[in-house]
């Protein structure tokens, strides 16, 4: 069976194309293409810009996706799309989308309305070959820890405030930090040049944690940020000197006070961020596994691809004497694909859909979908 | 505690337990942060939990010795006053917040959730000659386990995760000598103590409390998808078993609401 799946909940519009040859087989890609609307440093995606770029594109992505895969309307079995959870406006032109060519090409009836967070996750299994991980969903819009029980997704822990990515996304407009190719990365990249380690709130509880706190705070401090190493104020913000390595050989009779600590830099606070939310992530997933007895980890969505996460993550993983299954960017990033993947899997065992009651909508807990394809 | 660590003290303790064999320290579980040990303190005819942190290698080292340092001593902290208010917890017998470990008594018993778990396997069964009073003794222990949470708020002290694995359950003392011996069915039996105040503070905020709720409400549904429903009478329990109780209940409400990309309906 093959089918073509429409995402677009974020900024990212998603055309993939798979196809399954028999339920015992692994599926096969036969397209895969995205397009990202970028907004300008310090701004963030607005849904109706977005919205606007996603109808901009649709078509020429949709038709360059059949092209590719060197298929005909008549060879697709049905047609998934991101039902939520996600923006409103980009989801509903997606899903208009959807609609047309369903209605189009004879597949009103075949009309499969996916989750977002489900997608990631049966993509992440399939691709990694994780067979019952806990998954950790962190992206721009989400930040879940989720482990399969009885047929549902169940949701261990989850962001109480805002998702992780949003705090990273917000801090980089902070900064104006550059949002090409994504805000996140490009903190990454910074962070690698940071070398001190700047006190952040740490707000976990249990299973669950906090952001905004956070964000709040890192935004304060990058308003002490020195403008260069000449910057005599003595309110910008200076490592601690005892955490500063180089000052810690030399001559032991200067006292702490004399010593100056280094100013921070804008790499240092990248660092900070990424090194307390990480490990705040990091954290709640082990809890999750010591919890439910399990040593794989699964990590899925946009901030998924950072690497020092999964660094991080492996860390914790082998202390467990388990394993972290992680994607690139293809996969952990928004994409078509893995909607046309966990559509065809609901599609398999009889989940039905059609254009008269197809719908989108901007809240859909992970935990509400019936996972009737897996044991 | 029913999973045992196949592998014997894969980090090495510090002192003064770095002196004693490892054969002086049997492996209960190791936690998301912790390793437990059944051991001896302060004496070696002392039976005492040892609960060991060792170093997080994935987090920054400054960072790590920070949170270790805070919640150790969080956690001594609230045992200790958690049991001079009368709270049903372990008693702290010795700790070193700078290396890392908390010294404790030995609870009897097994948690909730192994009870749980088993109970409910043994009651699946035998469904046909259930006695009809399962919903009674499930119920009687939700009550117990609202009581035991309500006692530890009303002290002023939030947990920060209370699971089933964190709630323990302590078989009364048997009185019957006959019955010892014989197989016991599994049973819901017992007094509640709270155990693992590794994430706990001390707060009066109602917040906080809602927030406590909150995690053993999902944390409960989430392992005990069969009994969610029973939750309801844990919670009804709690409101009752302080002042100041029923307005934690409002504002769990406002707690359940805030999750990310909650369905609004109901």
């Amino acid at each position: 069976m093959i089918s073509i799946g429409l995402e677009g909940s974020a900024n990212k519009l998603g055309i993939g194309i798979i196809s399954h040859p028999s339920p015992s087989k692994p599926p096969i890609i036969l397209a895969n293409l995205r397009h990202t609307y970028v907004s300008p440093p310090g701004e963030g995606f607005l849904p109706k810009d977005t919205a606007k770029h996603h109808r901009a594109w649709v078509v020429r992505l949709i038709k360059q996706a059949m092209r590719q895969a060197k298929l005909k309307p008549k060879d697709l079995d049905c047609i998934c799309y991101t039902k939520g959870p996600g923006m409103g406006a980009p989801l509903q032109s997606v899903s208009v989308a959807a609609r047309t060519i369903a209605l189009l090409w004879g597949l009103e009836e075949k009309l499969i309305p996916v989750n977002h967070c489900v997608g990631h996750i049966e993509m992440g299994r399939t691709i990694t070959h994780a067979t019952n991980p806990i998954v950790l969903y962190v992206s721009g819009g989400n930040t879940q820890v989720i482990a399969y029980t009885s047929q549902r997704y169940r949701i261990f822990g989850e962001a109480l405030d805002i998702a992780v990515g949003n705090c990273l996304d917000r801090f980089a407009r902070t900064l104006r930090i550059s949002n090409d190719p994504a805000p996140g990365y490009n903190i990454e990249q910074l962070a690698k040049k940071g070398r001190h380690l700047i006190d952040l709130p740490y707000a976990v509880k249990g299973m669950d944690c906090s952001f905004s706190g956070i964000l709040a705070r890192i935004d304060e401090l990058a308003g002490f940020l020195a403008i260069d190493e000449n910057d005599e104020r003595p309110d910008r913000l200076r490592a601690s000197p005892e955490d500063d390595v180089e000052n810690l050989d030399g001559d032991n009779e200067t006292t702490i006070t004399e010593r100056k600590g280094a100013l921070i830099t804008p790499a240092d606070l990248c660092f900070s961020l990424q090194e307390t939310i990480y490990s705040m992530l990091v954290e709640i997933t082990e809890r999750a596994m010591a919890h439910v007895g399990s040593s794989q980890v699964l990590i899925v969505g946009g901030v998924g691809s950072n690497e020092r996460l999964q660094e991080m993550m492996g860390t914790m993983a082998r202390e467990r004497g388990g394993n972290v299954y992680a994607t690139d960017e293809r996969f952990c990033i928004d994409n078509g694909i893995m909607i046309a993947w966990a559509g065809l899997l609901a599609y398999e065992i009889g989940v039905k859909g059609n254009v008269a009651e197809s719908s989108c909508t901007q809240r859909f807990r992970t935990d509400e979908v019936w996972v009737g394809w897996r044991d | 505690m029913t999973d045992t660590a196949e592998e014997p003290l894969s980090f090495p303790l510090p002192l003064p337990f770095s002196a004693s064999p490892p054969a002086a320290f049997t492996p209960l579980t190791q936690g998301a942060e912790a390793h437990v040990y059944l051991t001896s303190y302060p004496t070696t005819s002392s039976p005492a939990i040892l609960k060991y942190r060792p170093p997080k290698l994935y987090r920054h080292p400054l960072l790590d010795r920070r949170l270790t340092r805070a919640r150790l001593l969080a956690e001594a902290r609230t045992l200790v006053k958690c049991r001079r208010e009368g709270v049903d917890v372990p008693g702290v017998l010795g700790a070193d917040w700078e290396a890392g470990w908390i010294c404790m008594e030995v609870v009897e018993g097994g948690s909730v959730k192994a009870a749980l778990e088993g109970w409910w396997q043994d009651v699946k069964g035998r469904k046909e000659e259930g006695s009809g009073r399962e919903d009674e003794v499930l119920s009687d222990l939700m009550g117990r386990i609202g009581r035991a949470v309500g006692k530890l708020h009303s002290v002023g002290v939030v947990h920060g995760d209370l699971t089933t694995s964190n709630l323990m359950l302590r078989p009364a003392k048997k009185w019957n000598l006959d019955a010892a011996g014989k197989e016991e069915r599994p049973n819901l039996e017992g007094d509640i103590v709270i155990i693992d105040f590794g994430l706990a503070m001390q707060s009066v905020q109602e917040e906080d409390k809602a927030v406590d709720l909150y995690v053993l409400e999902r944390a409960f549904g989430s392992t005990h998808p069969w009994a969610e429903d029973m939750f309801k009478k844990v919670l009804r329990v709690y409101s009752e078993s302080y002042k100041g109780a029923r307005i934690v209940m409002k504002r769990l409400e406002d707690v359940r609401m805030r999750g990310r990309k909650k369905s609004m309906i109901g």
